[in-house]
């Protein structure tokens, strides 16, 4: 939703990166503020999800040039655990698994981890459990979920609630959903998407990263983004996503050319 | 691999300090002269300077094992001294006598001597280089009729008991480091429990290396009789020298009908720098015989130390219905080389054993796992478990694993499972992004992945492995 008082939560200027010197991102700009829902949509290789790792601070990518202000603080001089502490969440594309680690025992240390940052009080293992059970009946997850290992031998679908169960007790910012979609069915991407709309509210700002329009259905973007080569080449509304679903990502490339050629 | 990473896995050895004390140190060299040395100097009777003797002519015979994966030049047995002791004599009739030195240098490593200051239920029996120091708690235990003292008080005291179990686990002729230390032997702890008698204490012996280029050689000898038992904890750590020191040590274990014996390790010997310069050669022999029916052996071992470590903790069950365990986490980090493992050797008729071994490799290290599990004709209805797990940190460690399977007896079940895992820089960025550092995010990974072996533990000693395991891979000491 778009609210007249709100205030900018994500600030992103020329943005750079590269990966083992391969020019990923180039002069990304991207303005995000409270209350928004945005899409950013792209094929493979358009450097969307590198967008969502850079942000989030993964070591594999050299920024090269530009700036990033998250919430009034240089994003980039923060390491990425200072990020998530912050309010910055990454919903993962591919979870990874953690074998031997127990589901609530590494949620309990991730919450409290980031409550203490807050300056609020940690949850005792009793309350803790109350709160998370709490929460995994907003995605429908099994009882036993919190006795596995993260991760470790779930489905796509249980590894992508998983993503979202967090988000839902972190309660961060700035949420990015990196192809949350994929590997879902339709149910279970119904509930994922109830939990994310139940999530959003005036004070936070969500980024879906998406390849499909499907998502779109279910969490409805306020803006819509198109990413060619390492930068947003056009922005819309929502209907921006129905354009791209019938005629496909050329015509906007083409127009962007066309239009790059007019101003030369 | 990334920095921080790096940095929390590579964190220096805190126990690399040496004592400052007189000691009495014998001659570099073997030979026959060097073994009636070492008796005479114990005032030991005949029949050991024999078993010495006879030990030493089969060690001449015997060569270096070299089917091992893990890699050290030739050692030189004659640039070695065998013999290394604290000038502190006669034999101390409290722990206030004790030379305040020795009692500091126990107290930096957090073994406590004095008894008001002793871990509540824990007896100690410390081993300084060659002799042990130090005794904690034994009035106590005599009570009930538990003997736990020096090996050489024990000969002293007690030589029928000694000559009755001495070499019936670990003949002296079985390998060519249990042969060397049947030879060369200096202390060790003995225990023993009498028919019915649950130890009322934990016992455990305290290691410490002190002298540069002596070796250690400590013998433990434990018997358990009928329907006792007893938890047993070692411990061990050696000051940071630039040369190797080898550690060939022989452990003995026996239950009779219905005893029950566990035996807990926490080795952390100096495990070299990070060029992998100096370092302990650990290579000990360690075996227990399930000799009555439905004893039980349980071994757990968290190994941390050493430039090399080689030994396989075993049992054999020879009693029916007779249990074996092994429990292990083996840490490796720089050049350490760690070639670990278990024997379980089936006799009896329903016997059962479980291995649980979890290895670690970080650095540019080797960590093996070897184990054997042989079933004999005879061992009807035998069962076995084994789990072999490897974890990976960085890209230029190595996890091996070598199970030997031999079944002699179709009633048998035998079952092994393996996996190898990594700690990648994924597993690090999903913790980070989830505002958990990296040095939480690595000790949370691990104690997961040892979680299994580290609930076999004796609750005071849980919490030393973990505190070592938390060194190891924690920041903030040094």
């Amino acid at each position: 939703m778009i609210y007249a008082d709100s205030r900018t939560i994500l600030e992103v200027r020329n943005l750079c990166a590269s990966v083992e010197g391969t020019p990923i991102l180039k002069n990304m700009n991207f303005t995000v503020k409270s209350g928004e829902v945005h899409a950013i949509m792209g094929l493979n290789g358009s450097g969307k999800s590198t967008f969502s790792k850079v942000l989030a601070g993964h070591p594999d990518y050299e920024i090269t040039s530009g700036t990033v202000i998250f919430e009034g603080k240089n994003l980039l001089e923060m390491a990425p655990e200072e990020r998530a502490r912050a309010g910055l969440f990454l919903a993962f594309q591919y979870p990874i698994e953690i074998p031997g680690v127990g589901n609530s025992q590494f949620l309990r240390l991730m919450y409290n981890t980031v409550q203490t940052h807050r300056g609020k009080d940690e949850l005792d293992p009793l309350e803790f459990d109350d709160f998370v059970r709490e929460k995994m009946k907003l995605l429908e997850m099994r009882e036993d979920f919190l006795d596995r290992s993260v991760n470790a031998g779930f489905s796509g679908g249980e590894k992508k609630r998983n993503e979202i169960l967090q988000m839902a007790m972190l309660e961060p910012n700035l949420a990015i959903l990196d192809e949350t979609d994929s590997g879902l069915d339709i149910d279970a991407l119904r509930i994922v998407a109830q939990g994310v709309n139940q999530l959003a509210n005036k004070d936070n700002a969500i980024i879906m990263v998406t390849h499909y329009q499907r998502l779109l259905n279910y969490i409805v973007p306020d803006f819509v983004h198109v990413m060619v080569d390492g930068r947003i080449i056009k922005s819309g509304g929502k209907e921006l996503a129905l354009e791209l679903e019938t005629r496909g990502y050329n015509w906007v490339s083409d127009e962007f050319k066309a239009a790059s050629r007019v101003a030369a | 691999m990334s920095a921080a990473l790096q940095n929390i896995i590579n964190q220096p050895y805190k126990h690399g300090f040496v004592t400052d004390i007189e000691s009495d140190v014998a001659a570099k060299g073997l030979d026959e002269s060097t073994i009636r040395m070492i008796s005479a100097k114990r005032n030991e009777p005949e029949w050991l300077l024999d078993f010495r003797l006879k030990s030493y002519a089969a060690w001449l015979k015997m060569t270096e094992p070299t089917w091992q994966n893990a890699h050290h030049p030739k050692i030189d047995f004659q640039a070695i001294s065998y013999y290394s002791a604290p000038k502190q004599k006669p034999k101390l009739k409290s722990m206030d006598e004790v030379d305040p030195e020795l009692l500091r240098t126990f107290e930096k490593l957090g073994v406590p001597l004095h008894e008001r200051m002793a871990l509540a239920g824990v007896a100690v029996d410390v081993i300084f280089d060659s002799v042990s120091v130090a005794t904690t708690y034994k009035e106590k235990l005599a009570e009930v009729g538990v003997i736990f003292c020096s090996f050489s008080e024990a000969v002293k005291d007690h030589p029928e008991l000694v000559q009755k179990y001495l070499g019936t686990v670990i003949p002296s002729s079985d390998n060519f480091y249990a042969a060397l230390n049947s030879a060369v032997f200096t202390d060790g702890s003995f225990c023993f429990i009498p028919k019915g008698v649950k130890c009322p204490m934990d016992l455990s012996t305290y290691f410490r290396i002190n002298t540069e280029e002596s070796g250690q050689f400590e013998r433990t000898l434990i018997v358990a009789e009928e329907g006792a038992s007893v938890s047993y904890l070692e411990g061990c750590t050696a000051p940071a020298f630039s040369s190797n020191q080898l550690h060939a040590a022989v452990v003995e274990l026996i239950a009779l009908d219905n005893a029950d014996i566990k035996y807990s390790t926490v080795q952390n010997w100096y495990a070299g720098d990070e060029n992998g310069v100096g370092g302990i050669y650990n290579f000990v022999t360690k075996r227990g015989l399930a000799k009555g029916v439905n004893s039980r052996i349980s071994w757990t071992q968290v190994e941390t130390g050493s430039a090399i470590t080689w030994k396989y903790p075993s049992v054999v069950l020879l009693g029916d219905n007779s249990v074996g365990e092994f429990y292990s986490v083996a840490l490796t980090n720089h050049y350490q080389q760690a070639d670990t493992g278990t024997k379980m050797i089936h006799i009896g008729k329903n016997t059962r054993s479980t291995i649980v071994s979890k290895g670690i490799s970080a650095g540019k290290s080797n960590n093996s796992y070897r184990g054997l599990v042989k079933i004999a004709p005879s061992a009807s209805g035998a069962r076995n478990y084994s789990q072999c797990d490897s974890m990976l940190i960085g890209q230029e460690s190595g996890a091996h694993t070598f199970p030997y399977i031999d079944v002699r007896n179709n009633s048998a079940k035998v079952e092994h499972e393996a996996s190898t895992s990594k700690i990648g820089e994924d597993q690090m960025f999903y913790f980070a992004q989830r505002g958990i550092d990296a040095e939480a995010a690595v000790s949370m990974i691990i104690n997961g992945f040892c979680k299994d072996v580290f609930q076999q533990l004796p609750l005071e000693f849980a919490v030393e492995a973990t505190n070592l395991l938390s060194f190891k891979l924690e920041g903030s000491v040094g």
